[in-house]
């Protein structure tokens, strides 16, 4: 797991369907991840390189890999070079 | 494998995820996402909920991208026509993009409310997009003195939740009997409707929006309803469902309407006349099709689960000639009033209703949907962790009501008439197969199609 | 696919022999050849991963009826109780246990540089990663959050293992076994009692302090439930972890090339820990019971039957995890059961992820040319809660940290 320094900033999605709300994220990185209520897992898509570690830790974490971590290495499609 | 031009328009959940998966699939010809919006594609669902609170901004909401794509974007940049024949797609600078093979993933807009109807007002809202929420934030934290939320559907519920947790005060107008009957049925509805209420929202049952009404300088004042009494509000939130963009369609010969694009099912976009269009696809929101598991109408599912399904087995037989047949199990969530509401199966083509764990009044339990004797759908309120099991029982056909004894079950689980709203529009003498067919494919929808408000 | 010859019935009874317990895998691969299958004493395997991953998320399955080692009702832990009491007793521990263990990270990494600095020196030398690091470590943490003083811990670490043992699932018990089990809880009871004294006198800002005083709108956590809530705590603290430190560091040091690949990238420890916790968990299988007949993998299993939940064989299901005997450090799309699955999914995850983690890293770190000294190590009695009972490692150097 070398890492390049990564070519976008730190990306995630959580599958709320599969998602059974154990929590194992909010315990990893309670910075981007938080309960709304007893039951309503709430997070942050786009939480900033300094969150990487605990966002890899949740993800790992989760019982049910419901949380995707973005993976592209080619530029955003809004930076320069894309055609618009 | 094919190694041609593929074009993707819509650049949102589904583009975006069937453009990884076409490269997934070993697609290596040439690929172009033409979306309308100005953003990489974000994800919906937050915007009616943690961005409404505030608690995350919608520039927060931009979807990881799962892998490279190697693509042409063309963002900000919206498809007026289609060109069958000739394999080009028309672009608003008059720029046509040849394709060999066509996803369309335009997705669905708000219903917006009747310009004659007080529409225009400044203070009159709907929420579909980044900077739908944003404005609708803004104008939450000037700090209205009332929210008129018209439609106690998901995205409704939501809205309200929103403003309760900003400490608003909220009025929710709802045509029928309870909140998300049309979705869930009266049984559930009515202890949603105690969500609402415990929560301090100001709830209109059977109740619609005659007109809204503005000040002298187009800000909207109050809401006149259909029972005659008026709301003071200076932010309304219309919910009243989704409609489909296919405005670009118009013409292309495809079928379309303001449901969807009807395709087969494995995605190929049918002609007005049922024969296939030759490698023009749908998926998402847009989409409507005949799921095996439903016969005899078409379904069209406005839900993320959905959205990222289709996208792939659409992706499949684009990139393969493949001929995958798209028949998930539907699923949703929805978020609103602390409760975490989840669904599988399709609980609005139910006749009858069981509770099989917890209570209603509990806000902790699990309804189960049957039809005919077999179970069609389960939703599950604040128990997430047993859905999976009720998924399973669902594919396999499991009679209705399903014996389960679940320890936190009633002692005597009664089935009960589900309660979903009859469907007066266009049924009256039609024979009961279409009935069945233009019902479901309203109710199937995530956002209840709610016509004929003024 | 081949057909074995052994029934059911025989292949658990080879899992249980404690001649298998360094390597059940071979087995539990014979039985995934049924996924589902009854035994001659009338409890059903299972041992494939989609089996045991629906079943755990099913209605129709209880974790309090016909466990005949549970010790009557009023005495049963949330683990092995069903909804809705369950849940919410499950609230209250959650609620006061999980605020505690967030934060912790920084507090376990000092504790296992304590840890292995009493061996630091310039030599060769020889650590029990069992006596010396797994187990101290979990101990320690669990003592501290509790509240329990460190000092007693030779009281009720034994009353904990003695307890475990009969953890295990053995068709008829010896009627000693059972009367130990029951004098050791005896025991381990008497002595929170003590301590819950203590703190209704001084309450203090500890689990234990939180847990007397949590309550819900129907009430506070009954004096029942306080103290088999302890207990439980206490023996997850003591017989779990250990396990988990001890096999992770069996993973490294019979391949190199992990230990190599760990050291050069510390966040490796992450999916590191996942992956042990499928190829080789701690808790290798758990007990249910059906409150209804059950359709699964072409058979049915009636209403009344006992359940053998095999995580480890599930773990190690080809139909679920590509290549399954191999142990990846970085596997993609892990979803294992070590921690088991649906509404009983470990309550200390985080935490023993957290210890074994940093553990794991300081281990490979700070240990020059670290070898295992007997591979298999000598393993603890018990099939359920599987592990080394000793884990020695010869080493050239032991570096400060
Ligand atoms: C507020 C809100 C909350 C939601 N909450 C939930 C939830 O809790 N659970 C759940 O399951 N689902 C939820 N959904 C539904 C979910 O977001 C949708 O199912 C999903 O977005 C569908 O994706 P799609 O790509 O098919 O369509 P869309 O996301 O609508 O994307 C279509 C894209 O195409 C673009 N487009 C349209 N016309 C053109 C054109 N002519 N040229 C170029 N581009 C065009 C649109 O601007 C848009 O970017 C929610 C939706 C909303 C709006
Ligand atoms: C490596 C370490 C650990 C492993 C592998 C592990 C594994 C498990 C498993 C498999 C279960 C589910 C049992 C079942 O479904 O029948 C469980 C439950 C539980 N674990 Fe752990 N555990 C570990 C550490 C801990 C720790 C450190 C604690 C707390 C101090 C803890 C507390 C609990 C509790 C309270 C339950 C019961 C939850 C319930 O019934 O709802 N565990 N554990
Ligand atoms: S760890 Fe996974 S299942 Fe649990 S709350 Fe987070 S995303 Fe959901």
């Amino acid at each position: 797991m070398t890492k390049q320094s990564p070519p976008d900033t730190l990306r995630l999605v959580v599958d709320l369907n599969r998602c059974q709300n154990y929590g194992q994220c909010v315990y990893a990185a309670p910075t981007v991840f938080r309960f709304h209520g007893e039951e309503s897992l709430e997070y942050d898509y786009a939480p900033g390189e300094a969150a990487r570690r605990e966002v890899e830790r949740a993800a790992a974490a989760c019982p049910v890999q419901a949380i995707a971590l973005g993976a592209a290495n080619e530029p955003s499609p809004l930076s320069a070079g894309s055609d618009r | 494998m094919r190694a041609d031009r593929t074009v993707v328009v819509g650049a949102s959940l589904a583009g975006l995820r069937a453009a990884e998966a076409l490269r997934d699939e070993g697609f290596t010809g040439e690929l172009t996402l033409i979306g309308d919006e100005p953003h990489e594609p974000y994800d919906r669902p937050p915007l009616s909920k943690a961005v409404l609170s505030g608690w995350l901004p919608a520039d927060h909401t931009t979807l990881p991208r799962l892998r490279d794509i190697d693509a042409h974007w063309l963002l900000g940049t919206a498809a007026t026509g289609l060109d069958v024949p000739g394999r080009q797609v028309v672009l608003a600078d008059g720029r046509r993009i040849r394709y060999d093979r066509l996803l369309i993933a335009t997705g669905t807009r708000a219903r917006p409310w009747p310009e004659q109807a007080g529409g225009g007002l400044r203070g009159v809202h709907v929420l579909r997009g980044r900077e739908d929420a944003e404005r609708l934030r803004a104008a939450l934290l000037a700090g209205p003195h009332r929210v008129l939320v018209i439609g106690a559907g998901f995205t409704g519920g939501e809205v309200a939740s929103s403003c309760r947790d900003l400490g608003l005060a909220v009025t929710v107008t709802q045509r029928g009997a309870a909140p998300l009957a049309s979705a869930l049925g009266g049984v559930v509805g009515r202890a949603a409707a105690d969500w609402y209420r415990d929560a301090g929202v100001d709830l209109r049952l059977n109740t619609t929006v005659r007109t809204l009404e503005g000040d002298s300088h187009g800000r909207l004042r109050r809401a006149v309803l259909s029972d005659g009494s008026t709301v003071e509000a200076e932010v309304a939130v219309v919910a009243t469902g989704a409609v489909a963009n296919t405005g670009w369609l118009a013409g292309s010969g495809l079928a379309v309407d303001d449901h969807g694009v009807t395709c087969d099912a494995t995605c190929r976009v049918l002609t007005p006349d049922g024969a296939v269009v030759p490698e023009v696809f749908a998926a998402g929101d847009i989409a409507r099709w005949p799921h095996p598991r439903y016969p005899g109408q078409l379904l069209r599912l406005d839900h993320w689960d959905n959205a990222v399904r289709q996208a792939r087995t659409a992706a499949h037989n684009m990139a393969h000639g493949g001929h995958r047949v798209h028949q998930p199990l539907p699923a949703f969530w929805s978020n609103q009033f602390g409760v975490n509401c989840k669904s599988v199966g399709l609980p609005a083509i139910a006749d009858q209703v069981v509770i099989t764990q917890g209570t209603l009044a509990q806000r902790r339990f699990v309804a189960a949907y049957g039809r005919d004797g077999r179970l069609v759908a389960a939703v599950a309120v604040n128990s997430p962790r047993v859905l999976g099991g009720y998924a399973a029982l669902i594919e396999a056909g499991a009679p209705f009501p399903p014996v389960l004894n679940a320890p936190d079950g009633p002692p005597q689980p009664t089935a009960v008439d589900a309660e979903f709203p009859r469907r007066s529009t266009a049924a009256t003498a039609a024979a009961t197969a279409a009935t069945a067919a233009t019902a479901a494919t309203a109710t199937a929808q995530r956002r209840p199609v709610m016509t004929a408000h003024p | 696919m081949t057909t074995t010859q052994l029934s059911p019935t025989d292949l658990f009874a080879q899992v249980m022999r404690y001649d298998n317990r360094a390597d059940p895998y071979p087995c539990y691969a014979l039985m995934r050849e049924r996924p589902v299958a009854r035994m001659e004493n009338g409890t059903w395997l299972v041992s494939g991963y989609h089996e045991i991953a629906q079943l755990l998320h099913d209605p129709r399955i209880s974790a309090d009826r016909l466990n005949p080692q549970a010790p009557e009702p009023a005495l049963r832990s949330l683990l092995v109780q069903d909804p809705p009491r369950h849940d919410r007793l499950r609230r209250l521990v959650t609620g006061e246990f999980i605020p505690r263990i967030m934060g912790m990270r920084d507090h376990i990494a000092e504790l296992v540089d304590q840890l292995l600095d009493a061996h630091t020196g310039s030599g060769p030398g020889q650590l029990d990663v069992v006596t010396d690091l797994a187990y101290p470590l979990p101990v320690t943490v669990i003592c501290e959050l509790l509240g329990v003083p460190r000092e007693d811990e030779p009281v009720f670490g034994a009353l904990s293992r003695r307890l475990t043992l009969a953890l295990d699932p053995v068709d008829s018990p010896t009627e000693e076994q059972i009367r130990d089990a029951q004098q050791a809880r005896d025991q381990l009871l008497q002595y929170l009692e003590g301590l819950i004294q203590q703190r209704r006198a001084e309450p203090g800002d500890d689990l234990l302090s939180a847990l007397m005083a949590s309550g819900d709108d129907e009430g506070p956590m009954g004096p029942v439930d306080l103290r088999v809530t302890l207990v439980l705590l206490l023996i997850a603290g003591h017989e779990t972890t250990v396990n988990l430190i001890a096999n992770g560091t069996l993973a490294l040091l019979r391949d190199p090339n992990v230990l190599a690949r760990l050291r050069s990238d510390p966040d490796l420890a992450t999916p590191l820990v996942e992956e042990v916790l499928r190829y080789d968990p701690p808790v290798q299988m758990s007990g249910r019971s059906t409150l209804a007949d059950i359709d699964i993998a072409g058979t049915t299993i009636p209403k009344g039957s006992r359940l053998r939940i095999m995580l480890a064989a599930g773990n190690r299901d080809p139909r679920r995890f590509p290549d399954p005997d191999r142990f990846v450090p970085d596997r993609a799309d892990n979803a294992h059961l070590g921690f088991g699955g649906g509404i009983h999914y470990c309550v200390g995850a985080a935490l023993a992820r957290a210890e074994a983690q940093l553990a794991l890293t300081a281990l490979a770190n700070r240990l020059t040319a670290p070898r295992l000294v007997a591979d298999p190590p000598p393993y603890r009695r018990n099939a359920a809660l599987r592990g080394p009972e000793h884990l020695l490692v010869a080493y050239d150097r032991l570096t400060n940290r």
